[in-house]
């Protein structure tokens, strides 16, 4: 039971992440209709400039807040070298458009940072425990994840229900046109929100670093669960996003525990160990599947 | 008259010259080596080592100007891979060739291309388990290891340490169940879970959170590149790193992943046929050697790159830098004639090592690097599994 809500903090700090990338790309979908492939290079920006300037300074927070920025500003140079040509093409355009984009980062790391990967360390303020579950002791860098997390998305919540600018980006996903008749500069509205969703990838590649091998293609896999997470909560919705994250983190976590166990219990053992790493794979996107199947825009997506 | 004997003794001289010319310029046609290995992707670095430890063995033997060394990129594509080596053989007229780092792309091209060709392959490095046994060819040799050897070296250390209880974690794909079954045909005790994850999984807190649990005696994993980095840093963040003793093959504790883990990976111990302080004079002078010319630490693959280059250096000189008889050079490079940096080094019955295999321990040496030094010897004259079915 105890070791049990420990797998449950491990799926809600995966879920985090996710919603932290989840989050941009939602918004970026919902709003410009823009298919995105390239918002993991974003969250691998974060992580290697974070890691390139902790390393050079010894700051932590410094590597911080140079990650997140370096991903901010990137957002905002593709978004008006490249995405601003795509808003009206159509979505293979913006697939292929967007691949290249990978491609061409993938490779640009290489050349700045080299084949090695890179080190990014827990910060030492933050590299103790905790014993949130008695006997077993948690990083305390994984709740700090967790919390910094929720804290930004609260903040999102905030600017999204509570500003102006929030206002703003709420009519512009539910109707581009008469907003942009009503007098608002929709291309500035654009570069923001992108530019939003680049600083969000960038901040869950800078918390993200510490656990995971900073390197060259490192934003691929999170960007795969980041599109499940958007599918299953419906495109273009906040709250979508977060129920989504939720899912698919517990559904990973808990799924990649505990399946073996529970087909070893139905088949017997022999088969529980072919089958369960295989299927525990597959989870998510069953998870997906069915969630299709009984909301075809997704939990939370508008109909039609 | 007399102006005869002249234009004769100069016609003479000139043709004498161009003659001794065109002799010298053939006695100076180098020997060309093919090497077609993975110099981009992730694991890019791999090849890059290979190489810059082949081309230190060159230059180091004096043999850099007899020798014409054409490198590509396989890209860790086996489609590639054999085409370009395809285009080695029959463009360039190559008749040695050296490189493979991955299994899957060494099986791709390897079989075929030493069947079908006249010529002589040397792996420094992917040492699959079908080319060892049933699939061995008389102009195949292995210089690095067959697959399993570093996984028995910890199984074996494992039981010599009398661990119990121990937990076993691969990503689920050939090379990893490999390195377990190669673990548990050295160890003894009992397995007390045999965990596969996905391929090139990222998060490992669940599955470490179910090992603590278990509490084993030590925790054997095979997770090489960007997987070893995640694993190892996560492990470390969850304070297991001085509570069980963490087993693994050298592949995931090469200095460059180390070199990305940082302090994490300080005590973690790993099975390998070499390491930087292994005591013999020519490792010695190779260590000090490679860190003068590139500036970094030597690893396991650059010291494989090192060996191939010997080992072909010690076989070209007895073939007088011909490769025109690929059975007297596959001959010459049997006898393994060469200081190998890891002291005793010999071909078995099926052209791969039988060499003593040791257990390394991660440490952080006086200049700050975090780099392997030596344990202990675990294998002596150890020969892979596969030898008793080939049939040479």
């Amino acid at each position: 039971m105890l070791l049990f809500l420990e797998q449950l903090l491990n799926g809600v700090q995966l879920s985090v992440t996710l919603l932290l990338m989840a989050s941009g790309l939602t918004l970026i979908f919902g709003i410009m209709s823009l298919l995105n492939l390239a918002h993991g290079s974003l969250f691998m920006t974060g992580a290697f400039v974070a890691a390139w300037v902790s390393g050079e300074t010894g700051s932590w927070a410094l590597g911080l807040l140079a990650g997140a920025g370096a991903a901010f500003a990137v957002g905002l140079l593709i978004e008006t070298v490249v995405m601003r040509r795509l808003y009206d093409r159509d979505h293979l355009d913006q697939v292929l458009a967007t691949f290249g984009l990978i491609l061409f980062f993938n490779e640009m790391v290489r050349l700045v940072w080299g084949i090695r990967p890179m080190r990014l360390d827990v910060p030492d303020a933050l590299s103790g425990f905790v014993e949130v579950v008695p006997g077993a002791p948690y990083p305390v860098y994984r709740l700090v994840v967790i919390g910094a997390g929720l804290a930004v998305m609260l903040a999102l919540g905030w600017l999204v229900r509570g500003t102006r600018i929030g206002m703003r980006i709420r009519a512009g996903s539910v109707d581009r046109e008469m907003i942009g008749a009503l007098g608002v500069d929709i291309g500035r509205l654009y570069s923001l929100v992108f530019a939003l969703g680049a600083l969000l990838a960038g901040l869950a590649g800078v918390l993200a670093g510490p656990f995971l091998a900073v390197q060259s293609g490192m934003g691929e896999p999170i960007l795969i669960l980041a599109f499940v997470v958007v599918v299953i909560g419906g495109i273009g919705s906040l709250k979508g996003a977060v129920v989504g994250s939720l899912v698919v983190g517990l559904t990973d976590t808990l799924g990649r525990v505990y399946l073996p166990d529970i087909l070893a219990f139905l088949f017997g053992e022999g088969a529980a160990e072919a089958g369960a790493a295989a299927l525990s794979s597959m989870l998510i996107f069953l998870v997906m599947a069915v969630v299709l199947a009984v909301f075809p825009s997704g939990l939370y997506g508008r109909k039609g | 008259m007399h102006r005869k004997p002249a234009a004769i003794a100069a016609a003479a001289a000139f043709a004498a010259a161009t003659a001794l010319s065109s002799t010298a310029a053939l006695a100076q046609e180098p020997v060309k080596i093919g090497m077609v290995t993975t110099l981009s992707t992730g694991a890019g670095y791999l090849g890059d080592h290979v190489r810059k430890g082949f081309e230190l063995a060159l230059e180091q033997s004096g043999a850099a100007d007899r020798v014409e060394l054409l490198v590509e990129d396989d890209g860790l594509d086996p489609a590639q891979a054999s085409q370009l080596t395809q285009r080695m053989v029959e463009r360039d007229g190559v008749k040695l060739m050296t490189g493979s780092i991955f299994s899957n792309v060494a099986m791709a091209t390897i079989p075929k291309l030493v069947r079908n060709n006249d010529v002589v392959y040397v792996s420094p490095n992917a040492g699959p388990a079908p080319l060892a046994g049933k699939g061995c060819h008389p102009k195949y040799f292995n210089v690095a290891w067959q697959n399993d050897n570093l996984a028995e070296v910890m199984g074996q250390y494992a039981t010599d340490q009398g661990y119990e209880r121990v937990y076993l974690l691969a990503p689920q794909y050939q090379a990893g169940k490999d390195s377990l079954a190669g673990f548990k045909r050295f160890f003894k005790g009992e397995v007390v879970d045999e965990v596969y994850t996905k391929l090139g999984q990222t998060d490992y807190a669940p599955e470490i959170a179910e090992l603590r649990d278990a509490a084993p005696d030590a925790v054997y994993f095979f997770y090489p590149g960007g997987m070893g980095i995640n694993f190892m840093k996560q492990f470390a963040q969850a304070g297991l790193a001085d509570k069980i003793p963490a087993l693994g093959p050298a592949f995931s504790f090469d200095d460059t992943l180390l070199d990305a883990v940082g302090d994490a990976a300080i005590g973690f111990y790993n099975g390998s046929q070499w390491s930087p302080d292994l005591d013999n004079e020519p490792n010695r002078k190779f260590v000090a050697a490679y860190i003068a010319k590139y500036d970094e630490y030597p690893t396991l693959y650059s010291s494989q790159g090192y060996d191939a280059g010997n080992l072909i250096v010690s076989a070209l000189t007895e073939t007088g830098w011909s490769t025109d008889d690929t059975d007297a050079l596959a001959a010459a490079i049997k006898k393994a004639e060469f200081d190998s940096v890891r002291g005793d080094f010999r071909f078995g019955n099926n052209n791969h090592p039988i060499q003593d295999l040791y257990v390394r321990e991660v440490y952080k040496d006086e200049t700050g690097n975090i780099t392997n030094r030596m344990v202990a010897e675990v294998f002596e004259d150890h020969q892979d599994a596969y030898a008793a079915e080939c049939e040479m």
